[in-house]
């Protein structure tokens, strides 16, 4: 049964939308949040875990110093308070895939609060307030069996997975976002991605949301434009990467709007979203209830960050996204949708880094957004997926600059690199690459042009100097593009026209 | 049989084996032989491998003919309450929903007597899953107190104190989270003692309420469980709660105060524990006993006063609202999905029903009556109410025994109102079953350390002295545990427990 759905444009005469985030974040600490188990992802299953992880009677968990950092650094990063003092508490409710019962989590005891962060959507700034960033461990994995699509629904019997179980998870809640109107979906995306960059920028997880360490869940609700108090919202889950974050708010917009039109009420719901159809279903309540029963976790101490420390980490963080943008921006000497196209390209570290391999900027800029973004996008990789680095690509344009090779040569030792052949200077020596001189070979293909097209000489000599192009044309190709077309023209210039 | 080994105290036994009087099979053989010939009665264990115990025992007979150099401990047979978890040994925690779990792993307190060279001789009964006072809540089979096999030996660590008392261990470890050490040992004749929150490990330890579960031991004489303290105490960087600070010097205190000496030391008696307009539901036998051994301090140079501690009227209620809320958490991952019991997964039935069902089926009465009673506690609307509440008369009780440890530098009391009561008679009566803990419940809130020691006889029944000490000042329990223990012995002319083996071989 397929929702019904107002038409976008439509909706946003009649209706308002709010926005919140909820983002969990699987830190890349080299062990789990309370025991000493690895975090490998995609090892066989359950052969990470001990008596700790997998909850066994008597087990007792001890936090990870490791992750308390990584979640200070991304609280501070967020501008966020925090707290001196704070513990862990207890989840408790029955499933599966959590081994002890409950979960340790946080709960009116955050170890961040009260920061924000500024996206920017088509020039305009909206500002995300932060509520929380709190600490927790991460759930076992359901592996339904024997049913057609994977999921519960039709499976003969289910394993549970314990690897994941124990992962340090850092949650990160927004307060409610309003009005951003039309921008929501693009709002919440850029929300996604700014964060993703800060955590990665900041070394605390390698948030890949397609391996599930940066896992969505997209709070929406619509008011009536103009009213005072906000909708029930829905949350919709398994929102598995960027644009899935923004369509996942469009369809609920559009939907809650039926809704809405029809009369009814918006129940207050978890939905799933599905990547295939772009549309969101009721999603299998996981509790019957909703009571988590939070106590402080007796088996933990709490949790006292040192004023000093917090102090020292803050002042170590590193440039920011923002921050580098603006900086870069400036010292690029870029327009603002220069730089637009740069970061939307993903192209923004490529082209940094290539810099700081010492290419010129307008040479980094043009390689990776040129020819890089083409075979990239030939190949249906990101850019940052490309076998070359932003070193290798300097020396490119080294080689270019000082006249080694001329741009259809370096398209060529690119190719080089990319089948894995080394280094571009290694390629250009290997292949044969190098730019011609006055050779004799290069004499006597400018004089076989010469000598094959009569015609166009007595053009050129009539004084239509602009036939020699395809003279030009000729000796390059004769020469498989490795003469300097300057040095070719004067060539002909000099036979042609004479000295 | 060689009864004359398995009335002997650890610290003897030990001595006997450095010196080669006696071979570490031989005493474990006694025990062994004990157990087989009494434990059909007394039901003091759940678990007990003679052959695997035996071998042990050889291994370290041949490292001791090898030359090796050991331990004091090396060669001495121990028992373990069931509540430890055993690595490949069964381990219930007294409940029908662990039964056939034999563990992956050693609890911390287990490996470090393994380490020393401990000869396991089984796991003790207890009340299921630590909840009770009598062992009755066993889901396997009562325990009799050796004193009167008509009576209960205490709880929930009754299977210890049967055994030690009865000569079935030379020692054996207990936990202790309301009184659970120190009201089994003072119905059995025993010293027991409940070391500091965080001075024992708790990894390994299945838990019931975590804020209180505190490891000790149970012996026959104070120097023998100060040694088996020593021998598990101390920091464990797997329990975060535990404390690090250097093992106490536990043994030494605890000869000491043999001596006797006890000029200057400051003793409080408190009122609220059986004292006037505090001795409802107290034996009057109970009552004089302490009052006796309270004169018997005063004698040795103490100076005794009396103490108030109004908070300690509210640790009843308070303790039965924590206990039971950490305990419904803590018996949440007991779902029959990874281990123990499970029941009515015959591929008919939902995910839901087989947990209901195992635990329906795997828990007992009490277990059931504590984790509704901490469910409703922790839900939402009534936290503040019960939690919340019960989280402040601890730190209530916590001001009381600081304030009075600004005036003495120990506390006194009866360590239980009553003897052991016979089996039975307050199964139905769960408050009944609950007031056994009163004197003990304070010092259990605060993580406190308390001994109990014998201090005579009551109707023919051992009555407990409790000596409650500041955080990490349990060698002052040890101390005057000890100069109580001395003193009577004196004047008694036997060890306590002697009169026990008098009377049982009349």
């Amino acid at each position: 049964m397929s929702d019904a759905l107002v038409d976008y444009d439509e909706l946003l005469t009649r209706y308002e939308p709010v926005i919140g985030l909820e983002t969990h974040v699987e830190l890349g600490t080299a062990s789990k949040m309370f025991c000493g188990c690895a975090t490998t992802f995609g090892a066989e299953p359950n052969t990470q875990t001990c008596p700790v992880c997998l909850g066994l009677p008597g087990s007792l968990p001890v936090a990870n110093a490791a992750a308390i950092e990584a979640t200070v650094r991304i609280g501070l990063a967020l501008g966020c308070r925090v707290a001196g003092w704070c513990r862990f508490a207890r989840k408790n409710y029955f499933y599966p895939d959590i081994p002890k019962g409950f979960q340790t989590s946080q709960y009116d005891e955050p170890l961040c609060t009260a920061g924000h962060l500024d996206v920017e959507v088509d020039g305009e700034t909206y500002r995300v307030e932060i509520e929380r960033v709190h600490l927790e461990e991460d759930t076992g994995k359901n592996l339904h069996v024997g049913g057609a699509t994977g999921r519960i629904h039709g499976a003969s019997h289910s394993l549970v997975d314990f690897n994941r179980a124990g992962i340090p998870l850092v949650e990160i809640v927004t307060r409610p976002i309003p009005g951003a109107g039309a921008k929501a979906p693009e709002v919440a995306r850029a929300y996604v991605t700014e964060l993703r960059d800060i955590i990665q920028t900041l070394g605390a997880s390698d948030v890949r949301m397609e391996q599930g360490s940066l896992r969505c869940d997209v709070n929406t609700s619509l008011a009536p434009t103009g009213s005072l108090e906000w909708g029930t919202r829905t949350e919709t889950k398994n929102v598995n990467s960027l644009r899935s974050v923004e369509r996942a708010v469009r369809y609920e917009m559009r939907r809650q709007a039926a809704v809405l039109d029809a009369g009814v009420r918006v129940l207050q719901e978890t939905r799933h979203f599905h990547e295939d159809t772009g549309t969101t279903s009721p999603g299998r309540s996981k509790e019957e209830a909703t009571d988590y029963r939070y106590f402080p976790e007796p088996d933990l101490v709490p949790v006292a960050p040192d004023a000093e420390w917090v102090e020292k980490l803050a002042a170590e963080l590193p440039e920011l996204p923002a921050a580098r943008r603006a900086r870069l921006q400036e010292e690029w000497g870029l327009s603002t949708t220069e730089m637009a196209w740069l970061v939307n390209a993903g192209a923004l570290g490529l082209v940094d880094a290539t810099v700081a391999a010492g290419a010129t900027p307008g040479d980094a800029r043009k390689w990776w957004l040129g020819e890089l973004a083409r075979r990239a996008n030939d190949a249906g990789v990101e850019l940052s997926e490309l076998t070359v680095t932003p070193r290798q690509v300097a020396e490119l344009t080294r080689l270019v600059a000082e006249g080694t090779i001329n741009d259809q040569l370096a398209r060529q030792a690119l190719d080089g690199v990319l089948a894995g052949e080394g280094d571009p200077a290694q390629v250009v020596e290997a292949r044969g690459l190098a730019v011609m001189g006055e050779s004799d070979e290069l004499v006597a293909a400018v004089e076989a042009a010469i000598a094959g097209a009569p015609d166009v000489v007595a053009k050129v000599q009539g004084g239509k100097v602009q036939a020699l192009g395809a003279l030009v044309g000729a000796v390059m190709k004769a020469t498989r593009g490795k003469a300097d077309a300057a040095t070719v023209r004067r060539m002909l210039e000099e036979r042609i026209i004479g000295g | 049989m060689n009864t004359d080994l398995t009335n002997l105290d650890a610290a003897e036994l030990g001595r006997r084996l450095a010196v080669g009087e006696v071979s570490s099979v031989e005493l474990t053989r006694a025990y062994l032989d004990r157990i087989a010939a009494e434990d059909d009665v007394l039901g003091a264990y759940l678990h007990v491998d003679a052959d695997a115990a035996l071998a042990r025992a050889g291994e370290v007979d041949a490292a001791r003919a090898a030359g090796e150099e050991l331990g004091p401990l090396a060669g001495l047979p121990v028992a373990l309450k069931d509540v430890f978890v055993t690595e490949g040994v069964p381990t219930t925690s007294g409940s029908r929903i662990l039964q056939g779990w034999r563990p992956p792993y050693d609890a911390t307190v287990a490996a470090r007597l393994k380490d020393a060279g401990t000869v396991l001789l089984g796991k003790t009964n207890m009340d299921e899953f630590a909840m009770g006072s009598s062992t009755e809540n066993s889901a396997y089979r009562p325990t009799r107190n050796p004193w009167d096999t008509d009576r209960i030996p205490g709880g929930s660590s009754g299977g210890s104190s049967a055994a030690v008392a009865g000569g079935l261990a030379p020692w054996a470890l207990g936990t202790d989270t309301g009184g659970s050490i120190r009201q089994p040992a003072a119905v059995t004749g025993l010293v027991g003692h409940k070391p500091t929150y965080g001075s024992v490990s708790r990894y390994g330890l299945i838990a019931f309420s975590s804020s209180l579960d505190q490891a000790g031991p149970m012996a026959r004489t104070v120097l023998d469980a100060a040694v088996l303290h020593e021998a598990v105490g101390g920091h464990d960087p797997r329990d975060s709660t535990s404390i690090d600070v250097p093992v106490p010097v536990l043994v030494k205190a605890a000869q000491e105060g043999a001596h006797g000496e006890l000029a200057g030391l400051r003793v409080g008696v408190v009122r609220e524990l059986g004292g006037d307009g505090h001795a409802d539901g107290y034996d009057a036998g109970v009552l004089d006993r302490v009052r006796e051994t309270v004169e018997l301090l005063a004698g040795m140079g103490a100076e005794v006063r009396e103490v108030s501690c109004p908070a300690f009227d509210l640790a009843l209620p308070a303790y039965y609202l924590i206990a039971p809320s950490e305990a419904s958490s803590n018996l949440a991952r007991f779902e029959g999905m990874r281990f123990g019991l499970r029941v009515g997964d015959d591929g008919s039935r939902s995910l839901e029903e087989v947990m209901s069902l195992t635990r329906e089926q795997g828990f007992g009465p009490e277990v059931k009556r504590r984790i509704v009673l901490g469910t409703y506690a922790l839900s939402a609307g009534y936290y503040d109410a019960y939690y919340g509440q019960a989280q402040k008369v601890r730190t209530l009780i916590t001001r009381d025994f600081t304030a009075a440890f600004d005036h003495v530098d120990v506390l006194v009391s009866p360590t239980s109102p009553t003897v052991a009561w016979p089996i039975g008679a307050r199964v139905d009566d769960p408050l009944a079953m609950y007031a056994a803990d009163l004197c003990t419940l304070p010092a259990s809130l605060a993580g406190l350390p308390a001994i109990s020691v014998p201090c005579g006889l009551s109707d023919g029944l051992p009555v407990g002295f409790q000596v409650m000490a500041p955080a990490l000042a349990d060698d002052r329990c040890y101390r005057v545990g000890a100069a109580v223990e001395a003193a009577l012995d004196a004047a008694r002319g036997h060890r306590f427990l002697d009169g026990l083996n008098e009377r049982t071989t009349a």
